[in-house]
C-alpha cells in the first residue's frame, strides 16, 4: 500500500508561477499543497536577472502600448485577448509584489523605478538590481511559509492520474530522498513546472529545466501549442551558454562585430540593440556566418556606461562576467552569441490556466491547469519580449490558482485506483534493473542537445529538421534500454536524470513536429526554405497531441485577434 | 590540466555505511569550475556520484560543499583557484548538517532556523493602494543582504554552530536583518526581542568565517553586528550579550584596560548568581596558574587614561 494524500488543489512546481498559484488558491479557501523536485528557492525563476514589465497608468504609461508591443514582439502569433489580460493586470500584480516585500529599485521620489528592455519604446521594466527573479522568488517563498502551506520538497512527479470520469485528479510522485512513492489526489492539478532548456545544448537554462510538465500533460492527452517557437537569446556566453541579461543592453550597451561596427544599424535602425530578441539573434548569427565574428562570437560593449552604472545596476552580471569569462565589463567588451533560452510554446491553456476549453473548440484535459513557462496561453507567440515572462508567471499563476480553487469547489473528492501507483513504481524498478553498459543517459542527452542546437536553432530548413527527427527517434529507442550504476533508492540522481531525459525526448519530438509543420518564417521560427511570414496560411497555432503510434498528431487553432491587425514588423 | 578530485563519499544503503574517500583523475580546463569537474565525473567516469546542482551560475544555491576544507559553491570555484597542475582537490559535504549521501546534506535544520525568525514582511497597516513610498537610499542597501541565496555555506563553516547546534546561525540572522532594516516592516522591536534571547544574535563569536566563505558578499557577521547595534539603540531589555558590550566599553573608559573578573561579574549581574557560581572552577584554575588579573580597586588605570576618557567623550558627541 502506498501513501495517499488528498488536497483540493495540487501545484506541481515551486517557481514563481507555482508559488503564486498556490497562494491564490489558498486565498480562495482551498486546501493546497506544492510538490517540487528541488527546494522552492532553487527553482529556475531565480535566474531571471533583468526585470518584469508593467505599464503603470499612474506613471503615464498605457497598458495598450505594452499590449501592442507584446503583440508585435510575438510576430502576431500571440493571442490578443490573453495579451490584453496580461497588460491590464500587470500593474496590480507589481504593486502586490511590492506589498509582499519585494525590494524593487526606486527612483528619486521613492516610487518604483524602471529600466528599458528590448522590443519596447518605453522604460516599463521594474527590477531589483540585476537579480529580479531571485528577489521575487524568495519573497513568494516567504509568503508560502507565512501561509504554512505544505511543501513536498524534493519530490519528483512521474505522471498525472485520472479519475473514473477521465478527469485529471492527481499525480504520482516519489520522494527523492527515500525513493518512496505516493499518490496525491486532488480536484485540480496545476502544472507550473517550468521550461525545457536542457533539450538543447548549450542553453541558458538550469540543469533542472527538463520540460517535465509539458511531457506529463502531453502524455495525459492535453495538447501542446507553439512548440516550434524556441527563443534564442542574443547575449549568451560561449561554452556552457550562461546568460548575460538584456539589462546590459537596456542600460545602453552596444553590440559590435569584428570590424567594430554597431551592426544593428543595418538590421533595426530605430531600435538598434533593443529590437526584439529574434531580430537581434538573427542579425548576430548572420554577422557570424558572414565571417565578421571573433571565434564564433560578436561583442557586447559596456565600457561607455561607466563604472557607477555597472556597479549599481549590473553588479551581478559583471560578477558573472568576471567569474565565468574572466572579463570586467568596465574594462573590456565581452564575446557573446545567440543561445537557446526560452520556450514560448507549452501546454495549451485558456486565460484562466485551464487545459481544456469551456467552449469545446479544442480538445483538452479536464481538471488540469498550467501556468508559467510550461504553459502556453499564448502570450509570447513567435517571440517573447524580455521581462514578459516573469509577468506571465505572476499574472497567470495567480489566475490559474484562483480558477483551480473555484473549480475544486464544484467537485467531490476524486475516486482513483491506488493501483495506478504501481505502473510508475514498476517503471522505476525496471530502470534500476537494467544493466549499465557503454551507452549512458549523459551521452543520449548530449546527442539530443547538439542535434536540436544544430537543426532547430536560429535558422532552420526542412532537411536538417528531418535529420533531427530521425536522430530523436533513435535516441528514444536507446532510452528504453539505457541503465545506470546506482541501484539504490536514496537520492538516486541518475534515476531522476533518466526520467527527465524521457520527458525531454518527448519535448524534442514535439518541437520538431511543430517546426516541420509550420512552412513559413515567423518570430523565432525562421526557415531558410520559407523566408517570409505567411498570414494567409499560417496565422494560426499548431496543436500537438500525443498519439498511440508515437508521432504527434497535429491540429490547428486560429490566432485570437482583438484590436491589432497584423502588420509588417520593423524595428 | 590534469586534476585529481578526492571526494568524500557516503552511501547510506550500504551494509555498514561509513564515509570513505574516492579519487578521480580527469582532464579539466583551468577555467572550469569544480562543479564542471564533478559533472564530468558523473557523465564520464561514475554516474553514481550524488550531488545537488542546477543553475551552474552561483544563483540557485544548490551546490554548497567543502572544497579543500572550506565551504564554497562548486560552480563558483575555479579549478585554477583550488589547485595546481597535477595536484588534488578535496571535496566534502558541508559541515554542521547531517549527510544524506555523498555530497548531499540534509538542509532541514537550516530551513527550520530560517522559519524561526518569521521571515516575511510584517507591515504596520493595510498597504496603500500604490506602492509603499520609501526613499531609494533606505531600500537600495537591502539588495546586499537580499542577494543571499540560502546556500548554507556560512552555516557549514560557522564555528559557533560546531559547538552549539542551537545557535540560530549566520544565514537566519542575515535574513532577520533584512526585515529589521526594511523601513516597511513594523515588527522590528519584536524581532529584536526574539533575537536577543540565548542562541540568538549575541551568540556569534565574530570569527569572520561566514564573511570569508559567503559566495554572494552578504557578510552575515556584519549584519549580526548591525542587529546588535540596533538592539542596543532600541534598548530591548538588556541581556548578557548587550551588557557584555556595554560593560566592556565602561571598563575601558574607566581604566583604559580590561578588568576581566569585573567584566564577567557585571555582565552576568549578581541576580544571576547561578551563572557566576559556574565561573568559580575557571577562577580557581586561573588562580592556580597565577593568571587571575587584579580586579576592582586593585585594578589600576593605565597611564594616559585622561586621553582615553577624552576619546570616549568625543565619540559620544559625534556617533
Ligand atoms: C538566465 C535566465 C534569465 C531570465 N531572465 C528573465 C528576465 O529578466 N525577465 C523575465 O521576465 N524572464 C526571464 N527569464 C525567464 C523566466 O525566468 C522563466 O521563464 C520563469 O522564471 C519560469 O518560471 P516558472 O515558475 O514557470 O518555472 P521555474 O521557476 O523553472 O519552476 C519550475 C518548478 O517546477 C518544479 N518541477 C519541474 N519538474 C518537476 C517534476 N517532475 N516534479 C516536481 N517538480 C517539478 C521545479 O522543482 C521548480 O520548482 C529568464 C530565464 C533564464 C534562463
Ligand atoms: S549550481 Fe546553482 S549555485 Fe551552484
Amino acid at each position: 500500500m502506498s501513501t495517499v494524500h488528498t488536497y483540493d488543489v495540487l501545484v506541481v512546481g515551486a517557481g514563481l508561477a507555482g508559488m503564486r498559484a498556490a497562494l491564490a488558491a489558498y486565498q480562495q479557501g482551498a486546501t493546497v499543497a506544492i510538490l517540487t523536485k528541488v527546494h522552492p528557492v532553487r527553482s529556475h525563476s531565480n535566474a531571471a536577472q533583468g526585470g518584469i514589465n508593467a505599464a503603470l497608468t499612474d506613471r503615464g504609461d498605457k497598458w495598450e502600448d505594452h499590449a501592442f508591443e507584446t503583440v508585435k514582439g510575438s510576430d502576431y502569433l500571440g493571442d490578443q485577448d490573453a495579451i490584453e489580460v496580461l497588460a491590464k493586470e500587470a500593474g496590480d500584480d507589481i504593486i502586490a509584489l511590492e506589498h509582499m516585500g519585494v525590494i524593487f529599485n526606486r527612483n528619486e521620489e521613492g516610487r518604483l523605478g524602471t529600466r528599458r528592455f528590448g522590443g519596447q519604446k518605453r522604460a516599463r521594466t521594474f527590477f531589483v538590481s540585476d537579480f529580479t527573479g531571485q528577489a521575487m522568488l524568495h519573497v513568494l517563498f516567504e509568503q508560502i511559509l507565512q501561509a504554512k502551506l505544505p511543501i513536498y520538497e524534493e519530490w519528483f512527479v512521474t505522471s498525472t492520474v485520472k479519475d473514473d470520469h477521465g478527469r485529471c485528479a492527481g499525480v504520482i510522485a516519489f520522494e527523492i530522498r527515500t525513493g518512496n512513492f505516493a499518490l496525491f489526489k486532488a480536484k485540480a492539478v496545476i502544472l507550473a513546472s517550468g521550461g525545457l532548456g536542457r533539450v538543447y545544448e548549450p542553453s541558458t537554462n538550469a540543469l533542472i529545466c527538463t520540460g517535465d510538465g509539458m511531457s506529463l500533460a502531453y502524455r495525459a492527452g492535453a495538447p501542446l501549442m507553439d512548440m516550434e517557437m524556441v527563443q534564442y537569446h542574443p547575449t549568451t556566453l560561449k561554452g556552457k551558454g550562461l546568460l548575460i541579461s538584456e539589462a546590459a543592453r537596456g542600460e545602453g550597451a552596444y553590440l559590435l562585430n569584428s570590424e567594430g561596427d554597431r551592426f544593428m544599424e543595418r538590421y533595426a535602425p530605430n531600435m538598434m540593440e533593443l529590437a526584439s530578441r529574434d531580430v537581434v539573434s538573427r542579425a548576430e548569427q548572420l554577422e557570424i556566418n558572414e565571417g565578421r565574428d571573433i571565434n564564433g562570437c560578436v561583442l557586447l560593449d559596456c565600457r561607455h556606461l561607466g563604472k557607477t552604472v555597472i556597479n549599481d545596476r549590473l553588479r551581478q552580471i559583471n560578477e558573472e562576467a568576471k567569474t565565468f569569462a574572466n572579463i570586467d565589463l568596465a574594462e573590456e567588451p565581452i564575446p557573446i552569441r545567440p543561445g537557446m533560452h526560452y520556450q514560448m510554446g507549452g501546454i495549451k491553456t485558456d486565460i484562466d490556466g485551464r487545459c481544456w476549453d469551456i467552449n469545446k473548440e479544442w480538445k483538452g484535459l479536464l481538471g488540469l491547469f498550467a501556468a508559467g513557462e510550461t504553459a502556453c496561453v499564448s502570450l509570447h507567440g513567435g517571440n517573447r519580449l524580455g521581462a514578459n515572462s516573469l509577468l506571465d508567471t505572476v499574472v497567470f499563476g495567480r489566475r490559474a490558482g484562483a480558477c483551480a480553487a473555484e473549480y475544486a469547489k464544484t467537485l467531490n473528492d476524486p475516486k482513483i485506483s491506488e493501483a495506478l501507483v504501481d505502473v510508475d513504481h514498476d517503471l522505476v524498478s525496471s530502470i534500476l534493473r537494467r544493466p549499465s553498459h557503454d551507452d549512458t543517459i549523459a551521452r543520449i542527452r548530449l546527442e539530443m542537445g547538439q542535434t536540436m542546437n544544430r537543426h532547430l536553432s536560429v535558422f532552420r530548413e526542412e532537411e536538417g529538421m528531418r535529420t533531427a527527427r530521425q536522430v530523436i527517434h533513435a535516441l528514444k529507442d536507446r532510452w528504453l534500454t539505457v541503465g545506470i550504476t546506482d541501484k539504490g533508492h536514496v537520492f538516486n540522481t541518475g534515476l531522476v536524470n533518466t526520467l527527465e531525459l524521457g520527458f525531454m525526448l518527448d519535448c524534442a519530438e514535439t518541437i520538431i513536429a511543430g517546426a516541420l509543420t509550420r512552412q513559413e518564417s515567423r518570430g523565432a521560427h525562421f526557415r531558410t526554405d520559407y523566408l517570409n511570414r505567411d498570414d494567409e496560411d499560417w496565422l494560426r497555432h499548431i496543436l500537438l497531441y500525443h498519439s498511440a503510434n508515437g508521432s504527434p498528431e497535429i491540429d490547428y487553432l486560429p490566432v485570437r485577434i482583438t484590436q491589432w491587425k497584423p502588420q509588417t514588423r520593423v524595428y | 590540466m590534469n586534476t585529481t578530485l578526492r571526494i568524500r563519499r557516503f552511501n547510506p544503503e550500504q551494509k555498514s555505511p561509513a564515509p570513505f574517500f574516492q579519487e578521480y583523475e580527469l582532464e579539466l580546463a583551468p577555467s572550469d569550475s569544480v562543479l564542471d569537474g564533478l559533472i564530468k565525473i558523473r557523465e564520464t567516469l561514475d554516474d553514481s556520484l550524488a550531488l545537488r546542482c542546477s543553475c551552474r551560475g552561483a544563483i540557485c544555491g544548490s551546490c554548497g560543499m567543502r572544497i579543500n576544507g572550506h565551504a564554497a559553491l562548486a560552480c563558483k570555484t575555479k579549478i585554477l583557484s583550488a589547485t595546481q597542475e597535477g595536484s588534488t582537490i578535496q571535496v566534502e559535504p558541508m559541515n554542521n548538517m547531517p549527510v544524506i549521501k555523498d555530497l548531499i546534506t540534509d538542509m532541514a535544520p537550516f530551513w527550520d532556523k530560517i522559519r524561526q525568525i518569521q521571515p516575511w514582511l510584517q507591515p504596520a497597516a493595510p498597504p496603500p493602494t500604490a506602492e509603499h513610498l520609501a526613499p531609494a537610499e533606505t531600500m537600495s542597501h537591502l539588495s546586499g543582504v537580499m542577494s543571499c541565496i540560502m546556500c548554507g555555506v556560512c552555516v557549514s563553516d560557522c564555528t559557533v554552530l560546531e559547538v552549539d547546534s542551537t545557535f540560530v546561525g549566520p544565514a537566519a540572522l542575515a535574513k532577520a536583518y533584512r526585515f529589521v532594516a526594511d523601513p516597511r516592516d513594523a515588527a522590528t522591536t519584536q524581532r529584536l526581542q526574539v533575537l536577543n534571547q540565548p542562541s540568538g544574535m549575541w551568540d556569534c563569536t565574530r570569527c569572520m568565517e561566514c564573511i570569508q566563505v559567503c559566495p554572494k558578499g552578504v557578510g552575515p557577521m556584519d549584519r549580526i553586528m548591525a542587529l546588535r547595534e540596533q538592539g542596543m539603540n532600541e534598548s530591548v531589555p538588556s541581556t548578557c550579550g548587550s551588557r557584555h558590550a556595554e560593560v566592556f566599553a565602561d571598563l575601558i573608559e574607566d581604566k583604559g584596560i580590561l578588568d576581566e573578573p569585573m567584566l564577567a561579574i557585571r555582565t552576568f549581574g549578581f541576580q544571576n548568581w547561578r551563572r557566576l557560581l559556574g565561573l568559580i572552577p575557571v577562577a580557581i584554575q586561573s588562580f592556580r596558574h597565577q593568571r587571575i588579573p587584579p580586579s576592582g580597586p586593585f585594578h589600576r588605570a593605565v597611564p594616559g587614561i585622561d586621553q582615553i576618557k577624552r576619546l570616549f567623550t568625543r565619540m559620544r558627541k559625534q556617533p
